[in-house]
């Protein structure tokens, strides 16, 4: 699905969009490479959007548990996080796949 | 090719050793050969007074079974004592002819039983008089119970530690225990006369052993069977056995039969090595370092540590600077606790002392330029735990020295950690139970941080951290690992706050993003470093720090706290808590417009406007046209006052006037933690400020004292008083120097109540108030630049600082919100 332009995220910080009836929070990090991860902490309904990130983990705010951006698994021991394949076409707007079935 | 390492000593000290050096990798630099004089593997020899006592058994007191030795690849020859070392060829001999090589040799030999010289106590080619032991070995020990058990009286010679265990053990097996000391009060190396007396009542009451002071045996009687001992003034006190415990003396023997240098012990440097040999090393009871002689396991443990960096070559410039020694008497019923010195040893000593004999309690703390040098607990050591603690590292101690040996108020004392059940919440925020972190310690987490991580326990309001400490030390079983990053300011900059300073100022780092560049190794950025990160460059850059967005958390990137529900709550300034019809009217119309589902009361005296929407900030803050009341950020909050002296008719001193010129000054200064002020006008503290960081209180004749240090949340404390002045001026001027030494000098997020104590008040006052390190006005400086700097956030208002700034990132799907209180009005 095609969303907004990635110039709509500052460098290390993310944004929450939906895809389809998914929440998604796209990060772009610091590096400039984009990441995708389902926009609610599993935890207590944090928004990870607001949550700050390096190039490997995202924090929640809320309660401070943090998760990997590329395997979406927890390093605090909270539930796993959706991953979403993200990247920009040539337009450089975002382009986030939603999640094959079998991967529900 | 692995080097030949022999031990000569198969007791605590030699196989601890060789524990340690295993644990280093050691067993693939040595080939290791053990010496030892008892044919066991190894036990702990603490434990034996509890085999005497009947409540450990002796298969329970093994460290080592001799499977140990093997699975090691040890060889290990019990019951073989060496009689000579040639330094010179490097080989040792055994009693049994063999003689065996060395490259690097360790020399623990240990202590023998003292034996005083008393008529009668030889038999002539038979060694000990029937009914005549020493307490020092398993086989001693199991000798004594089963004699013990078919006689009826026992004396026991000595009334230092053993001796008391020893007695307290025989009454397991016999029913008439009489305990001789030759000094004039009991543990004399360790107590006090009062302190000693004191002791003896409660041994004699409570547990029914006999104790005679002054009296020095000179008999052993009867010829065949012991019938007693005679004493020096002519009384005989009939018994028939006799247990010595008088002391040790280390064995030295081979030592000096082999030409090494023996004072009282055998002579080492700091390194563990014997004066004058290269390959020779000496640990435990026999070595004598810096002229001292140790007889407890803690010091032996050190050198076990250092000697094991040493010759693995883990860190070969490894030092033992000797021990501070503090024992504990393992008598049921019993509690004495000494460490340090009995008395005030200097003029300037300070010592405090209490007593209630009827109860069987003596205590005592000697003080020297604030800091604990001794302290005895005799009958009640629930404190011991902590006092032994400020006495091995030096701690700050309170300023009220009571606290050291009660409970003033506040919150509940030292919990025994041993007591604990394992189902015990330790962690209320989180809720994690002693026996969650026992068992990660267990699975091989030994830092503090490492299982605060890993259980989360103490993350939450941190309350707990003290004693989630306590029992990962005491679950460790005293291996508890340093983390190197505890000293770090942030986790993902390998550096304390000063050098991260120091380095900052010299690379000139202006933004977040360079100082991972520059300070860490490899250059990786660390997301829970951000926020430690940015508010150490905005101090002290001011205006010239590079801000970027995403270095900020977010309730400084949108100036409002998070909320549960991903809402906001927006608190308007209003200093010192005064407010005008105006300006409620205003809030009151705001409020309604956007249906805020709550409005509320700050303890801090403002006005909360909870469930606020993100992208609606900007709208609000434009219609309030308020500054920001900083209720969201690491900063200076609010200064909470009383009304005063214009409408009090108590009060002396104009409060609210004050407590507004601070909020003035310093609001939204940034800092490692939130710094909550107050100023109340009399000393009926209406604005509660003895419990603030920093809390200002008029008295009578026109003056104001400053208390720091001061908290009431999950934390409560009283501040210490910084200083009295004579004027608002005064207090407005020490309260921005002591705010900035604060920013300078604190960890990131230690609120003043930790930091205060750290340092020590008199040190504080000496550096804010009488300027001895001559930094006063640097730190005045710095402050006003950051004062200069000030802007108010909610006027960033008119175009988003980021796209998106106040985009939401709420789910679309309903998630439990907070509920809105229906008629609450």
């Amino acid at each position: 699905m095609r969303l907004g332009p990635v110039d709509e995220i500052p460098f290390g910080e993310g944004r929450a969009y939906a895809v389809g009836d998914d929440m998604v929070a796209v990060f772009r990090l610091r590096d400039g490479s984009l990441r995708a991860v389902s926009a609610v902490c599993p935890h207590a309904g944090g928004p990870l959007a607001d949550g700050q990130t390096d190039t490997k983990v995202v924090i929640c705010p809320l309660h401070l548990h943090a998760f990997d951006l590329t395997t979406g698994c927890s390093t605090t021991g909270a539930f796993s996080l959706n991953v979403y394949a993200v990247h920009v076409d040539d337009d450089n707007h975002l382009v986030v796949s939603p999640l094959v079935p079998s991967e529900v | 090719m692995t080097q030949r390492l022999v031990v000569i000593g198969n007791g605590m000290a030699g196989a601890r050793t060789v524990e340690e050096i295993l644990a280093r990798g050691g067993g693939d630099q040595f080939t290791i050969t053990m010496f030892g004089d008892e044919p066991y593997g190894n036990y702990n020899r603490i434990m034996l007074s509890n085999v005497l006592a009947g409540v450990e058994d002796e298969a329970g007191i093994f460290l080592n079974d001799l499977s140990w030795y093997t699975d090691n690849g040890i060889t290990l020859h019990a019951g073989v004592r060496i009689e000579r070392i040639d330094r010179f060829a490097k080989m040792v001999y055994a009693t049994d002819g063999t003689a065996t090589p060395y490259d690097k040799l360790i020399i623990a030999t240990g202590s023998s039983a003292f034996v005083p010289p008393i008529t009668g106590i030889h038999r002539p080619g038979r060694g000990y008089h029937q009914g005549v032991f020493v307490f020092r070995t398993l086989d001693d020990t199991r000798a004594m119970i089963r004699y013990a058990r078919e006689h009826e009286r026992a004396v026991v010679i000595g009334g230092g530690l053993l001796g008391l265990e020893a007695a307290r053990g025989l009454q397991n097996h016999l029913s008439h225990v009489t305990l001789l000391h030759a000094m004039g009060h009991l543990m004399n190396t360790q107590l006090n006369e009062r302190a000693g007396r004191t002791l003896q009542a409660t041994v004699e009451e409570k547990l029914g052993i006999e104790v005679v002071v002054d009296a020095m045996t000179t008999e052993i009687l009867g010829k065949h069977q012991v019938t007693g001992v005679k004493l020096k003034d002519g009384r005989v006190i009939p018994c028939d056995v006799v247990v010595v415990a008088a002391g040790i003396r280390p064995n030295t023997q081979v030592a000096a039969d082999s030409g090494l240098v023996v004072e009282r012990g055998i002579v080492v440097d700091d390194q563990m090595r014997a004066q004058d040999e290269d390959d020779i090393y000496v640990v435990g009871e026999c070595a004598q370092h810096r002229g001292a002689l140790y007889g407890l396991v803690a010091p032996l443990w050190d050198q076990a540590k250092v000697l094991a960096d040493h010759l693995t070559g883990t860190d070969p410039q490894a030092e033992y600077h000797g021990s501070q020694i503090a024992t504990k008497l393992k008598v049921a019923g019993v509690d004495v606790a000494s460490m340090g010195l009995q008395e005030p040893a200097h003029p300037d000593d300070e010592l405090l002392e209490f007593a209630e004999p009827k109860k069987g309690v003596y205590q005592n703390v000697v003080i020297r330029d604030g800091r604990l040098v001794g302290a005895t607990l005799v009958g009640d050591a629930r404190k011991a735990a902590f006092l032994m603690q400020a006495f091995d590292r030096g701690l700050a101690l309170p300023e009220q020295r009571a606290e050291l040996l009660f409970d003033l108020g506040g919150p509940s004392g030292e919990v025994s950690v041993e007591d604990m059940p394992d189902d015990e919440q330790v962690c209320n925020c989180n809720g994690v139970s002693k026996g969650a972190i026992c068992a990660t310690v267990q699975s091989g987490c030994k830092t503090v941080t490492g299982v605060m991580d890993k259980t989360r326990a103490g993350k939450g309001c941190g309350t707990c951290k003290g004693l989630v400490q306590k029992i990962v030390e005491w679950a460790a079983d005293g291996q508890v690992e340093e983390d190197p990053a505890a000293s770090w300011y942030v986790p993902g900059v390998p550096m304390p706050k000063p050098e991260l300073m120091a380095a900052i100022r010299q690379y000139e780092l202006k933004s977040v993003s360079s100082v991972f560049a520059m300070l860490v190794p490899g250059g990786a950025e660390d997301a829970k470093s951000k926020m430690g990160l940015a508010s150490l460059l905005k101090m002290m850059w001011g205006d010239e720090y590079v801000d970027e967005r995403d270095a900020r958390f977010i309730n400084d990137r949108v100036h409002a706290n998070i909320q549960r529900d991903g809402t906001f709550s927006v608190v308007p300034q209003m200093k010192g808590g005064v407010t005008t019809p105006a300006q409620l009217k205003r809030i009151a119309e705001v409020a309604e417009k956007h249906d805020v589902p709550m409005v509320k009361l700050t303890g801090g005296q403002r006005i909360d406007l909870l469930g606020v929407p993100k992208e609606k900030l900007p709208q609000i803050w434009a219609e309030l046209d308020m500054p920001s009341g900083y209720a969201y950020g690491k900063s200076f909050r609010t200064v909470k006052t009383c009304v005063g002296s214009d409408f009090c008719r108590f009060g002396v001193g104009d409060s609210t006037a004050l407590g507004i010129a601070i909020e003035e000054r310093y609001q939204g200064i940034e800092g490692p933690g939130k710094m909550k002020l107050a100023v109340t006008g009399c000393p009926r503290n209406c604005a509660e400020a003895y419990v603030k960081d920093l809390g200002v209180v008029a008295i009578d004749g026109g003056k104001w004292e400053i208390y720091i240090g001061g908290a009431a949340g999950a934390h409560v404390r009283k501040g210490d008083l910084l200083a009295t002045v004579d004027s608002a001026d005064e207090v407005i001027t020490l309260t921005g120097r002591f705010l900035q030494y604060y920013r300078e000098n604190a960890n990131w997020l230690e609120r003043t109540y930790a930091f205060v104590p750290r340092i020590g008040i008199d040190r504080v006052r000496a550096i804010v108030v009488d300027d001895s390190d001559g930094i006063a006005a640097d730190l005045d400086a710095a402050m006003a630049k950051s004062v200069a700097a000030y802007r108010d956030p909610w006027k960033e208002r008119a175009e988003p600082a980021t796209p998106g700034q106040f985009r939401t990132s709420l789910p679309l799907i309903v998630l439990p919100q907070v509920p809105v209180r229906e008629g609450v009005s």
